[in-house]
This record gives structure tokens, C-alpha cells and sequence, in this order.
């Protein structure tokens, strides 16, 4: 690790000033930075541990839920307050030493292209806001680790609609268990939207043929076969074909499990 | 009632206390005053010329107190092999140097180039990022059929890449070809034992210390085998007189083979203390272990095997590429040689075996022993392709094994493949596995797994295994370059207990425990009163340290050759004692008496007499209690048993779970069976882990693409199944004093097959008749769409 200074604000306002400074970087969690920074890939001037000022409650609205920037996997996974799809979700990430740390805020900034977090945003339609803004999930995720976050922005929070069904399903990737691919199926108000993780080089995304075959009829049978896996991802744990043939497997039990 | 002392009971694991309540003495535990820190600057590009290394700019960063290349290990030597194979023509094998650090070239990825010593890790890391490196990139060489095949050299000693090619036995290759070429049936199978790392929890460590006034060099090192270090470093490499130098390897977090070898960084560490006048320490993180630990199996193999039409074997052939890796690790040729070709004939009457093995140098990190170490992949071999018989044949598995088992009766077993197995009994193995594997509601099980949408598969495997490894006449003229005896001492001290310095090494085996049951059944005393002391080359005898499962077997028989001896002057100091004759005097529990009389005197007298010798009749009779052993076996000890592994496939995702696994092995005696229990728990998972999870891959430029935790998957608890373990069929061996075989490799070895043979009897209906190691989701996936199409 190089060194860095620290700083632990005390409000949004002082974190957004201390991001200012060159080089800044927020911390949330530090399961995804700090391994960054022991491997010194990484050269922050300042860290600004977001820890002292950032929302980490978990609270029911209008039927789904509003979740602070800075709650844990494990907080939203054990509260009565967030849908069980979604607290599903949260439970299978990493293991209970990084749920206990790890932020959903972290969680959507980094937009790691396995993560779990982006799929369940992108496929329920929910809304990020940030010190700044709010931002739809479709506007949000634009590529692997590349979001519409501007420089020294804070998620400061995430809204997720009620919906009417919803399920992840998760395939591990055998060694990290992040999702090899994972699919999101959601049924709201909107529609149907199913988001796929793990799968594409350009990260997270929406699989348009399945939402429209799913939107008349939301049935196992109605999923569409593996997409083409131009553009999917293709490492030792499994080639693009593969991993296009998982999309339309988990899909297939998403809607199942969904009910 | 179970025994709750000596052999046969499952004493509780002494040395836990200390590892569970973080109170263990790891290498980095340890700090010296003083003390620098050593950063290796590592190459990374798997082949290079090394035009120029600046380290003018790093040399003046902070904290440094020196940086070191090539060019100042003028004088040191290379770092040495331990075995030599002789090929096919009787030619040496090649032996090019292993430089401590880079010499003109990098050959590997990770290879070592310079060594930065600072104050702090941090400093020594800055200044590293200083160091100027003119590599110029060569084509490197990472597959072994493009190495052999007029791909680049990577060394010019070896222009084809072969480091040697050898043929096993000679003189049965024309016999081995006649008998296929003739045969009812012959089963062709090509198969690769994947390359793996061995990811011991704690990563390698060692620290030079140098003391001027004493001209005294101390090494602290992660090491199975710290004599063997210090006889390789000192009298190879470094020329230190072995009376100079001490090696310590204090608590050692796993090893699995990984740490057998000498290294580099040990020899760096030792040299460069002197040269800066300071400790060092060098400690791995975990990114350097996956580029420059010793690395396992990494075998490409064909196999032929010949049956008559009632399946008798009679004849077996396979033709092997070993990888190497860059450079020749300690112990690297015999692996594919010695501890290879001589197990195939497994637990079968096949009459006549022939193998060809090339050993072959790539651009990749060196490869050597890992746990079970040549025989995981030659039972691997076998047991597949008998498993393909079988199923080509139309004959059960159990049954075709069992129609060629050899038979009780027929030890000792002279096999075409050099070595002689004493004892043994493979089909009460098979019969215990099938018993405890309920195969009768095999049927009923895989009927729940397809109303569950999974398919179910029944894999069957028996190995055998030489391990205990020794003895020195033998593996001598087999090319080692070192004996293969173990030593102990045991020391009574004058209140009666008991200290036993012993040259095995326990990296987490339990011998504290296990070897203190040895001596207190013989003493007739609590094992309480036993301490074992091993691991510091100042404090034990000359030992060869611990791998090939051989620390009961060898080292445990040196700790019993000593007792005895200790009995034996116990006794001619308790005839002094009661004014008897020595062959008068018998010895039981605890107790020195005369025969047919009451006279008796207890152990603590006998012990403290020992040291209080006032009246002693010096001419017979020495002082002091205190006995050295070395102890040199007739043979191996061979290990054999049964496993059957059930699994359940989703042939939509590809992903296996393991269902069930029971294991029956034939250890001879026991000592400890909850030890004993858990080595086979640990051996299996490691084998399971090779055949399900495990992958250490290379891309073609020789980046190790599976450089981290988060690509190599290493099996975690929830991978495994509850296994069912049996070691009650016990054919003791017959040529060591405790009737022990040795335990440690067996899960290792016989799992692999178990696990593929029951992934490929699933899908066989499917078309596949095989999948290479590790049988991963996508690997499963794509064997079924090749076997539609
Ligand atoms: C062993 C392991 C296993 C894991 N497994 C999974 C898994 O299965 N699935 C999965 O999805 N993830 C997994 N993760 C990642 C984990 O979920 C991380 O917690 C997450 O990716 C980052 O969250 P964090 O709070 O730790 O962020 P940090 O590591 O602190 O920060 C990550 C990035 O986000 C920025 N940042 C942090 N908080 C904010 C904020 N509020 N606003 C703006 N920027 C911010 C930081 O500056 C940094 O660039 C795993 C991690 C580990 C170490």
C-alpha cells in the first residue's frame, strides 16, 4: 500500500468538499479498495471514509424500499424493512465477513460487471440518488466498472419500487463467487424487466428479447433461448457460449421462482 | 472402551492449544533485532534477456540498506537438485543452473531479478518500483507439446526442452506391445492431470540472521525438512560448514509438499544478512506464492490398456509429458519417475507395464512433489481408464477391479514396475467401501435425482500408494541424491520424563501428539510427560524432514528404535539397582522387576539413578539416560484402499455437487484414530478440490492467469459432502516395529478418480466418456454439447 491521508467527515456537505482534493477517494466499505490499495494498484492522496456521514438505515416506502448509501450487505439482507427479493440478493453476496462490511453504495459505484447489486437496481427500475441528484438505474450503469457518477459524487442512497414478482438468480463463479452470471427478473408497475450480471463485456445490462417475451406471457416457457454471445464474456471459468446459455437457463428460474 | 492413552486413542491434538488460541510461533511471528526487510522485484514476463538492470535511482530512495542482483551472487552456487533421472540412453538428465536471483534471463514469470533490503516492507517496495529493467521479451514456451515440437528454448542446454526422456521398464516394452497389439480388447485413454497450487494458509517466510562474532549464520524458514535445507544451502549454494549454520523451522502453517524444496529467497536471505550486517525477513504474500511456490501434477498422458475377454489385464502402456517448469525444483524428476512409473501397477496382476515419460521445460513456474506427488497421477490413470473398460466391456466396476485384484494371499507381490508391495488386501477395502456406500439403494437414490431434474453418478476408484518413503539403499539407486533414513533422539531427563528430539516435521500432522502416544505406550507412562521437539537443526539429529507420508512409518520407528534402546539400559541400570542380572530384568508398565520375584523398581527411580550415579560400576554401565536412533526401512510401506464417490449433476447449468463419499483405507495399525480421520478428511478434500475446483492456468504468453484466490478455486467446506471414512481393514506392514503405512497422501491420491468416474457415469447415456480435471461447470457443460453434436 502506498500511503494516503485520511479523513472521516462528518456530513455530506464536508465529504463532497473533501473529495475536491486531488487524488481524493471515497471509502465505503473497503472491500472492493482496500484489496485495490494493498495491491498498490491503486495511489489515493486522501481517503474520505464516508462511515461518519452516510445514511446506513434500511426503511420501507410506498411498498419497496429506500436503502442509505452506506448500508451493509448484511444490514439490508436481515431487515424486515427491504423486500425478500431483495434482501435474497444482499444475503448472497461474498461471504459474512464482506457482507458486514460492504456497501450497497460501494457496491453500485464500483459496478464491478459480476456483482450482484447492479442486476437487482437495473431489473427492479430503481433510482440512485446521490449528494447531487437522482439517477434511474437505466441512465446509471454504462459499462464494467463505468456509471454516470460524476468525479467525487456520493451515493447517498437507492429506491427500489414495489414489485409484484421478483427473483435473482446467482451462479457462482467457482473460485470468487462473485455471479458467473446472474439474472434479475423483475414485474412491477413498469413491466417486466430482467438484467443480466457476469455475462457481457459491457457489464451489466437488460435482455430486451426476454422482456418482451415475458411481458405477455410471464411464464418459464415464454424465455427465449441463449442470447448470441457476441460480446459475452469468455475466461477460464467458462467461455462466451456458456455463459450466454447460463443467461437463458437463470432467467428461466428467475421467472420460475419469481411465482 | 477405547483406549484414552497411547496407540490406538484419539488423544486430543496438544499442539491445538497453541494454534487455537493464536499462541503458534509462525516464521513472521518471529522478529529479530534489528531486523530489514527483503522485497524481491520479480519478472513479469515469462521469458526475457536481461539487458540491463539500473538500480542507481531505488539505491538512494529511503530506508534502503542495499540492493542486490546476479552479479553479486558471483560466488554462490545455483539452486541444486536433489534427484537425478537417467534417460533412455543413459544420459544424465539436463540440469541447467537455477540462479538465486536472475542471471541474464528471465525464464518465468515471477523468476526473481533483484532483491531490495529496506527498514520497512513499504521502503522496500518504493524503491523496488525504481529499479530500471532493459528486459527484452523472448517468445516463451508454455505448452508442452509445443515445447517438444520445435517450439523456443528455454535452455540451451536443453535445445528441444526435453530435460530427459525415460523409459520404464526397458525390457518390458517389446513384451507390452506384443500383448496389445494381440489383445481381445485394448482401452485408449488421453487424459491430463491438471496443474495445481498447493496454497498452504501461511505463505512461505524466512529470515537471514548473521552473528559476526560468532561467524554464525541462523535461517528461520517455513520448511517440512530443515536439515535438508541446511545440508542443500550450505554445502551447494552458499558454502557455509553445516557447524555455522542453523536452520529453524518453528510452527509451519501447511505445506502439502510446497515447502519440501529449497528456495531462493531462503539462500537470498541467509547470504544477504551477512552482506548488510542485519536480519532480514522475506515474507510471500499471496500473489508471490502463486508465482513462486513449487507447483504440482501438471501431467499429459496416454493410456493403453490391454483385457482378455473376461477383462483379466494383460498388459498397460502409457506414454506421459511431465512439466517441469522453468527450472528443476528440489525434488522435481523423481515425481514423474520413481513415484510414477513405479505405482502402475496399482492393485492389480497386470502382468507386464511399460511407460515413457519426457520431462519437459516450459516457461512456467517450476513443478515438484504436492501431496500424493506422482502417484495421485498414476492411480488416476489407472482408474479411468479401467473405469472405461468397464463400461466398454459391459462388466461392473467393482467386479472387473475385483477379477484382477491381487490376491490376499500373493504378498509379498513382486510387481513388473521394480517395487516389491509386502502386504496388503484390496478386496476387503472394496467390500468395506461398497457396504458403507449402500450400494443396494443406489437405484432408489438416483430415482429422487432425477424426480429432482438431476442426474446421479456412482464413481468407484482403489489405489495404492508407496509411501513412508525410504529406504536409502533403494531410493539411491533410484537417483536421490540424499538417504531417505529418519532420526530421533529420546532423552530421559533425571525426573523421569521424557524429551524426544525426532527429524520429522509437523506442519499441522499432529505428530506432538501422535508420536507422544508411541513412546508413553512403551513407557507405560502418561503422554503427558513425552514433550517432542522438532524443527531446529541445533536442537534434533540429523533428519530428512517429513513428505511422501513417511513420518509415522520412518520417523515413528526411529522414536521406537530409541525406546527400545532406552528400555534396554533402563533394565542394566534397574539389575544394578536391585543387584539382579540384567536378563533377569523385564520391563511393563512403568515397572522394572524380576523375573519370578517381587523385586521391583518404578521408572522415576530407574530414571533419576540415571543422573545420580553414585555408585554406578562405570565400567559397564554409562550415566545418563539418552538414546540416538537412525532409522533406515527394508521398503515403502503401501497404503491402499477404496473410494466411491456418488454425484449429482444439473446438466442444464453443468454443476456437480458431491452427494456422498466414503473412503475405506488400509493403513495397518493406527495410532491415533481422530488424526488419522482427519488426515483422510484433508487428503480427500485436496483431491476433490484437484478433480472438482482447483486450475492453475497459463496464457500463451506464460501469464499465470489464475493468479489469485479470486480465479483458483480452492474447495471450501460447503464443497464437500460428509465423508464416511473407515481405516478398520488393517493388513499391518510387515518389515517397520509399529506395523504403520502412513496416511497423509491417500485422500489425495485415490479421490480424483472417484469424483471424475462418478461425473462421467452420469452423463454417459449422454455420450461422454470423459472429462478432464477440473470437472468445472463449464467444462461440464461443454463435454455434454460435444457429445450431442
Ligand atoms: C472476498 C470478496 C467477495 C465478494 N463477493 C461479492 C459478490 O459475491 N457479489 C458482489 O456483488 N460483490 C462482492 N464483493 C464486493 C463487495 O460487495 C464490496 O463490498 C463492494 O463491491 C464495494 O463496496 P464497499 O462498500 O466495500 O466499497 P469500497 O471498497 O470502500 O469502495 C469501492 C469503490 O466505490 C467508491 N465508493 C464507496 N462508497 C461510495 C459511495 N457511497 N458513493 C460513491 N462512491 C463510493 C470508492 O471510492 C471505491 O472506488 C466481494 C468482495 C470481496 C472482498
Amino acid at each position: 500500500m502506498y500511503s494516503f491521508d485520511y479523513v472521516k467527515p462528518g456530513s455530506i456537505d464536508e465529504a463532497v468538499a473533501a473529495l475536491q482534493a486531488e487524488d481524493a477517494q471515497a471509502l465505503g466499505g473497503g472491500q472492493t479498495l482496500i484489496p485495490t490499495l494493498r495491491q498498490r494498484l491503486a495511489q489515493p492522496s486522501v481517503l474520505v471514509d464516508l462511515g461518519g456521514c452516510l445514511d446506513a438505515g434500511v426503511a420501507s416506502q410506498d411498498g419497496g424500499c429506500r436503502i442509505g448509501g452506506g448500508a451493509t450487505h448484511a444490514s439490508v439482507a436481515a431487515s424486515a424493512d427491504a423486500p425478500k427479493w431483495l434482501r435474497a440478493v444482499a444475503d448472497g453476496i461474498g461471504d459474512p465477513q464482506v457482507r458486514n462490511r460492504g456497501t450497497i453504495g460501494g457496491s453500485l459505484a464500483n459496478n464491478d460487471p459480476a456483482s450482484d447489486y447492479p442486476a437487482a437496481v437495473l431489473g427492479s427500475g430503481a433510482e440512485i440518488s446521490t449528494n447531487a441528484r437522482t439517477i434511474a438505474a437505466d441512465d446509471y450503469f454504462q459499462g464494467m466498472f463505468e456509471t454516470a457518477l460524476n468525479e467525487g459524487e456520493i451515493i447517498t442512497g437507492v429506491t427500489f419500487p414495489k414489485l409484484e414478482a421478483a427473483n435473482y438468480q446467482k451462479f457462482d463463479q467457482p473460485a470468487s463467487r462473485f455471479a458467473l452470471v446472474g439474472v434479475f427478473v423483475g414485474k412491477g408497475a413498469g413491466g417486466v424487466r430482467v438484467a443480466v450480471t457476469g455475462a457481457s463485456e459491457s457489464g451489466v445490462h437488460r435482455w430486451a428479447d426476454a422482456e418482451a417475451a415475458l411481458a405477455g406471457n410471464f411464464s418459464t416457457d415464454a424465455v427465449p433461448g441463449a442470447p448470441s454471445a457476441d460480446g459475452v464474456i469468455s475466461d477460464l471459468h467458462g467461455s462466451a457460449e456458456y455463459r450466454a446459455h447460463l443467461v437463458a437457463v437463470l432467467t428461466r428460474r428467475a421467472v420460475a421462482a419469481a411465482g | 472402551m477405547p483406549k484414552d492413552q497411547g496407540i490406538g486413542a484419539s488423544s486430543k491434538r496438544r499442539e491445538d492449544v497453541r494454534f487455537l488460541t493464536g499462541k503458534g510461533q509462525y516464521t513472521d511471528d518471529i522478529n529479530r533485532p534489528g531486523q530489514t526487510y527483503a522485497y524481491f522485484l520479480r519478472s513479469n514476463v515469462a521469458h526475457g534477456k536481461i539487458n540491463g538492470i539500473d538500480t542507481s535511482a531505488a539505491a538512494s530512495a529511503p530506508g534502503v540498506v542495499g540492493i542486490f542482483t546476479a552479479k553479486d551472487l558471483e560466488a554462490a552456487g545455483g539452486v541444486p537438485c536433489g534427484w537425478q533421472v537417467t534417460d533412455k540412453h543413459g544420459e544424465p538428465m539436463k540440469e541447467p543452473k537455477h540462479p538465486i536471483l536472475a542471471e541474464g534471463k528471465v525464464c518465468h514469470v515471477g523468476d526473481p531479478i533483484a532483491a531490495v533490503i529496506a527498514e520497512s516492507l513499504n521502503q522496500a517496495r518504493d524503491a523496488a518500483e525504481l529499479i530500471d529493467l532493459d528486459i527484452e521479451e523472448l517468445p516463451p514456451v508454455i505448452d508442452m507439446r509445443a515445447a517438444i515440437s520445435g517450439g523456443p528454448t528455454v535452455h540451451d542446454e536443453a535445445p528441444d526442452n526435453i530435460c530427459f526422456d525415460w523409459d520404464f521398464i526397458a525390457d518390458n516394452k517389446e513384451a507390452v506391445d506384443q500383448a496389445i497389439a494381440g489383445a481381445h480388447h485394448v482401452t485408449t485413454l488421453t487424459l491430463t492431470n491438471n496443474r495445481l497450487v498447493a496454497n498452504a494458509v501461511e505463505p512461505r517466510c524466512a529470515i537471514g540472521e548473521y552473528d559476526a562474532a560468532r561467524d554464525e549464520h541462523t535461517l528461520y524458514t517455513t520448511s517440512q525438512n530443515p536439515h535438508v535445507i541446511r545440508l542443500l544451502m550450505g554445502a551447494f549454494v552458499l558454502s557455509i560448514p553445516e557447524h555455522k549454520l542453523r536452520v529453524v523451522a518453528p510452527d509451519v502453517g501447511g505445506g502439502f509438499g510446497s515447502k519440501i524444496y529449497h528456495y531462493a529467497e531462503e539462500a537470498f536471505v541467509t547470504w544477504a544478512a551477512k552482506a548488510v550486517g542485519r536480519p532480514i525477513k522475506w515474507t510471500a504474500d499471496r500473489s508471490e506464492s502463486f508465482m513462486s511456490d513449487a507447483q504440482g501434477r501438471d501431467h499429459q498422458t496416454k493410456v493403453e490398456l490391454a483385457l482378455d475377454e473376461n477383462g483379466k489385464f494383460l498388459a498397460l502402456r502409457c506414454e506421459t509429458l511431465a512439466n517441469m517448469g522453468a527450472y528443476l525444483s528440489t525434488f522435481a524428476p523423481c515425481v514423474p519417475t520413481y513415484l510414477h512409473g513405479t505405482l502402475l501397477s496399482g492393485n492389480y496382476t497386470t502382468p507386464v507395464i511399460h511407460t515413457n515419460v519426457k520431462a519437459v521445460f516450459t516457461n512456467t513456474v517450476p513443478v515438484d512433489a504436492y501431496r500424493g506427488a506422482g502417484r495421485p497421477e498414476a492411480t488416476f490413470q489407472l482408474e479411468r481408464t479401467i473405469d472405461k473398460a468397464a463400461r466398454e466391456m459391459g462388466i461392473d466396476p467393482v467386479e472387473l477391479r475385483k477379477r484382477n485384484f491381487i490376491a490376499p494371499d500373493a504378498f509379498p507381490y513382486q510387481t513388473p514396475v521394480a517395487v516389491q508391495y509386502d502386504t496388503g488386501n484390496y478386496g476387503a477395502t472394496m467390500d468395506k467401501a461398497v457396504a458403507m456406500a449402500d450400494l443396494d439403494s443406489y437405484a432408489a437414490r438416483k430415482t429422487a435425482s432425477e424426480a429432482k431434474g438431476k442426474r446421479r453418478g456412482l464413481g468407484i476408484a482403489s489405489y495404492i500408494e508407496a509411501c513412508g518413503i525410504a529406504p536409502s539403499s533403494l531410493v539411491g539407486a533410484l537417483g536421490a541424491r540424499a538417504g531417505l533414513y529418519e532420526a530421533a533422539t529420546v532423552r530421559v531427563n533425571p525426573t523421569g520424563n521424557v524429551a524426544v528430539m525426532t527429524g520429522s516435521h509437523s506442519h499441522g500432522q499432529g505428530h506432538e501428539t501422535t508420536f507422544a502416544q508411541v513412546v508413553a505406550e512403551m513407557l507405560g507412562c502418561d503422554e503427558a510427560n513425552v514433550d517432542i521437539v522438532h524443527g531446529d537443526t541445533a536442537k534434533i539429529p540429523f533428519g530428512m524432514g517429513t513428505y511422501g507420508s513417511r513420518s509415522i512409518a520412518v520417523g515413528g520407528s526411529a522414536i521406537v528404535r530409541s525406546v527400545e534402546k532406552i528400555i534396554e539400559k533402563g533394565k542394566k541400570i534397574a539389575a544394578h539397582l536391585m543387584e539382579a542380572a540384567e536378563a533377569d530384568v523385564t520391563f511393563a508398565d512403568g515397572q522394572f522387576s524380576v523375573a519370578g520375584t517381587d523385586k521391583s523398581v518404578d521408572w522415576g527411580t530407574v530414571a533419576l539413578t540415571a543422573y545420580v550415579p553414585h555408585n554406578f560400576p562405570h565400567e559397564t554401565l554409562e550415566p545418563g539416560l539418552e538414546e540416538t536412533s537412525f532409522y533406515d526401512p527394508a521398503n515403502f510401506t503401501y497404503p491402499a484402499g477404496a473410494y466411491i464417490c456418488e454425484v449429482e449433476v444439473d446438466a442444464d447449468t453443468g454443476k456437480v455437487d458431491i452427494a456422498s463419499f466414503v473412503a475405506a483405507d488400509d493403513f495397518g495399525n493406527v495410532i491415533n484414530p481422530m488424526i488419522v480421520e482427519g488426515q483422510v478428511h484433508g487428503g480427500l478434500t485436496q483431491g476433490l478440490g484437484q478433480a472438482l475446483l482447483e486450475n492453475c492456468v497459463y496464457d500463451e504468453n506464460g501469464q499465470l492467469v489464475s493468479a489469485s484466490l479470486m480465479d483458483y478455486a480452492m474447495p471450501r467446506a460447503d464443497d464437500m459432502p460428509s465423508f464416511g471414512v473407515d481405516h478398520s481393514c488393517q493388513t499391518p506392514c510387515t518389515h517397520n516395529p509399529l506395523g504403520v503405512k502412513g496416511c497423509g497422501e491417500a485422500g489425495a491420491i485415490g479421490s480424483p478418480p472417484a469424483l471424475v468416474n462418478a461425473v462421467v457415469d452420469a452423463l454417459s447415456d449422454l455420450g461422454v466418456t470423459h472429462i478432464d480435471m477440473p470437472v468445472s461447470p463449464g467444462r461440464v457443460w461443454a463435454a455434454i454439447q460435444a457429445a450431442q453434436n
